[in-house]
């Protein structure tokens, strides 16, 4: 029986993480994932991060895990892939099943970093083939190329639910709609309002009432519920779908730990099941430590530190390096978590009725009702100003922890400050000009350039842009509002492609200067 | 539809393995090398991967991570095959899976 | 001895629900109404809802399942799903044919 200094179930971004620091410090590391690739599924995220420069903000999801691979290689992690760890045993030892054989590792510290399975709802119908969760969309369209369906449902307005979506309507599906049982979008307002722009209409406090169809889905049937999650007769809604897909949360993978004889908790807080730990990790069982989605459901971003954390852990644990190294590293790491753990969004706040900015500007009750904020509401966050010329706008309306706009701009128009949760202000003395930094680096999507004096009578827009076919200089077609629904008029004047916008493109439209502050996506006429 | 993702805005031209032929109960279709059992089934059309033991209830791709096992068929003659982590190979015999077998239940004793 | 445990504790009868043939185990097939019965026939752990019905036993041990059938349990005995001990976890974890559990590599 081989053993090791350090096994980590779990090549996620958590293990990864984990397996770096570790291997730095000197410890004969391995890592077993049963996936046929490593990366977790960070590979199968292809939008942008948010977060600050020390998260790895506006870089895309599958570019972080890549970076990731090539720093554990560097590292000498050693990562053995199609290796399932069927069992968790007493003295740290686990079973391993690798191509048609049992392999039996001791590990002197083991970290458990397997991640989340995804929730379900159950309603008549829910097994026919058709209904998916969001992560398995996921992993068809954006890991093995292929359409999840044409015509899709979502249900669950999490993060999830909302980039999901995104990614289907990226790939050439159909989103007729989004619904969530939750009377407010639970995600982050940005990835609701980019997804609402191109037309996709958001139910809240609707569900699903059945699936239909013989031997595969045809349509779905939603409706109203109330306060209770009752349906609410008369209120019943169609659509003809082939494909439902479910973004209903998350609960950790916990088993392994639980099968060890680690003392568990069930934690709604944390999302369910998981190991009693203590920050950095450190469970029950001396020498076993979690990290990432196994010990509370969060996001990549925090799963890669609190792996780089266990990693340390382990190292101090078996005496690689001293507790001063510990301390310290830990201090900074915990600071970097911190930034991420800030916000509206924070766990802290789960469950909790926002009402207000930190800056004390009213929360966009539309934007939570329908997923966008009305024409009516845009105008009282800082980041949206007039001015003369070209100049940004900033739809961005929450406290999210994300500030790379900030740093993208080379003449310093946007504000955030040393508080990453701040919302970005225009500074009225600089000048903007126009380069479109801002725009591109938006994870978010929520920059756009505004010029109410582009031509006579009309104004130009530029949109990030993230979708096939890119329109053409002087295609015509129709300008969307916020909601989706069409304003105007509207023609491409301009399509800027470059590496530093990291495939987002850029699209400026003209339009009737009357509607500068309501068009913000563009249509083709087909 | 066309199923498959010709060129993605993020990700561009997906890279393929090699154009294999397999088939799925008898017919001949095509799918790439290494490429998940269930991606290529979907890329053709197909949804319904087996039918249940009790209740004869189709089934098709759930999870599409191995998790659920809904997805299961008889591969090669082996039943409860995972298809969505099974990589495809030329001349593969997928069929659909009823109960645990490839015999429809009016044909199972 | 805490509700959960506590068996002399009148739950009441089972009343039929219009959902009672809701599928909840997808693996072995078990409905709503069979693990709601289950509950008033005594079972009123996972581990012994398990045993008796087969939920979470099939292909994906209970991945899919757990915390609906967790859910509905809590749900019948009035208590928290938090309060109830989830089922035992055991191995394989995944579904793995018998020839290579017995199958020990030499290394």
């Amino acid at each position: 029986m081989k053993r090791y200094d350090l096994i980590i179930v779990g090549a996620g971004p958590s293990g990864l993480s984990a397996a770096i620091e570790a291997a730095k410090r000197g410890l004969e590391v391995v890592v077993f994932d049963e996936n046929e690739k490593p990366g977790g599924q960070l590979f199968k995220q292809i939008h942008k991060f948010f977060g600050s420069k020390e998260h790895k903000a506006k870089i895309r999801g599958f570019k972080i895990s890549e970076d990731l691979l090539k720093e554990a290689d560097a590292a000498g992690v050693k990562v053995v892939l199609n290796a399932t760890v069927c069992g968790m045993y007493q003295d740290k030892e686990i079973t391993v099943r690798i191509n048609d054989e049992m392999h039996h590792y001791k590990g002197d510290t083991i970290i458990i970093a397997t991640g989340a399975s995804e929730n379900m709802v159950t309603f008549p119908g829910w097994t026919l083939p058709g209904v998916i969760g969001a992560g398995a969309a996921q992993t068809m369209m954006n890991l093995h190329g292929v359409k999840p369906g044409s015509k899709i449902l979502m249900l669950g307005s999490g993060n999830v639910g909302l980039v999901v979506s995104f990614q289907l309507i990226q790939c050439g599906c159909e989103v007729v709609a989004l619904v969530d049982a939750a009377p407010r979008v639970g995600g982050y307002g940005v990835h609701a309002a980019k997804v609402a722009r191109t037309g996709v209409p958001f139910y809240l406090s609707h569900t699903i009432v059945k699936a239909e169809g013989e031997d595969h889905v045809t349509g779905v049937t939603i409706a109203e519920v109330d306060s209770s999650f009752k349906f609410i007769p008369g209120t019943e809604k169609h659509f003809d779908v082939d494909t439902i897909c479910l973004a209903v949360g998350l609960s950790p993978m916990s088993q392994l730990l639980k099968m060890a004889g680690c003392k568990m908790e069930d934690n709604p807080k944390r999302g369910g099941q998981v190991p009693i730990c203590d920050e950095y990790g450190r469970t029950s069982i001396p020498g076993v430590f979690v990290a990432g989605d196994v010990s509370g459901i969060e996001e990549a971003s925090s799963a890669m530190i609190e792996g780089r954390m266990a990693g340390i852990a382990a190292a101090e644990y078996l005496g690689y390096i001293e507790k001063e190294e510990l301390d310290s590293k830990l201090e900074e790491l915990d600071a970097a978590l911190d930034g991420l753990r800030q916000g509206m969004f924070a766990p802290k706040n789960r469950g909790q009725m926002i009402e207000k900015t930190d800056e004390g500007i009213d929360i966009s009750t539309n934007l939570l009702k329908k997923g966008y904020v009305a024409d009516d509401e845009i105008e009282r966050f800082p980041g949206v100003t007039r001015a003369k010329g070209i100049h940004p706008v900033i739809e961005c309306t929450q406290n999210i922890p994300c500030n790379p706009c900030q740093d993208s701009c080379p003449k310093k128009c946007i504000k955030i400050g040393a508080n990453i949760t701040a919302l970005p202000a225009i500074d009225p003395e600089a000048t903007c000009v126009g380069c479109g930094m801002c725009v591109a680096s938006c994870s978010g999507q929520a920059i756009f350039l505004v010029d109410e004096t582009y031509e006579e009578g009309y104004a130009s827009i530029t949109m990030p842009y993230e979708f096939l076919p890119l329109p053409e200089v002087g295609d015509k077609g129709i300008a969307l509002g916020r909601s989706g629904q069409k304003v105007c008029e509207a023609e491409v004047v301009n399509v800027r492609t470059s590496p530093a916008f990291d495939k987002t493109h850029l699209l400026t439209m003209k339009v009737p200067v009357e509607f500068v502050m309501k068009a913000r996506f563009f249509k083709k006429e087909v | 539809m066309e199923a498959r993702i010709e060129e993605h805005p993020i990700l561009g031209k997906q890279e393929k393995g090699k154009k294999v032929t397999f088939t799925f109960d008898g017919q001949e279709l095509h799918g790439y090398e290494g490429e998940p059992i269930a991606a290529a089934l979907k890329a053709e059309g197909v949804m319904i991967h087996r039918y249940t033991q009790k209740e004869h209830k189709p089934r098709g791709i759930f999870c599409a991570i191995g998790r659920c096992t809904d997805c299961v068929m008889i591969v090669n003659g082996k039943p409860n095959v995972r298809t969505c982590v099974t990589p495809l190979e030329d001349g593969m015999k997928v069929q659909t899976q009823y109960g645990v077998s490839e015999k429809h239940f009016d044909e199972q004793s | 001895m805490n509700s959960v445990n506590d068996r002399s504790r009148d739950i009441g009868e089972f009343v039929p629900a219009p959902d009672d043939d809701m599928l909840i185990c997808r693996c072995e097939e078990i409905t709503k109404g069979e693990i709601r019965r289950a509950v008033h026939d005594g079972m009123w752990t996972m581990t012994e809802i398990r045993r008796y019905l087969r939920t979470g036993m099939g292909l994906c041990q209970g991945q899919t399942c757990a915390r609906l059938v967790k859910g509905i349990v809590a749900k019948e005995l009035g208590i928290s799903p938090a309060e109830l001990e989830p089922a035992t976890s055991r191995a394989p974890m995944r579904p793995t044919e018998m020839r290579i559990l017995a199958k020990e590599a030499q290394d």
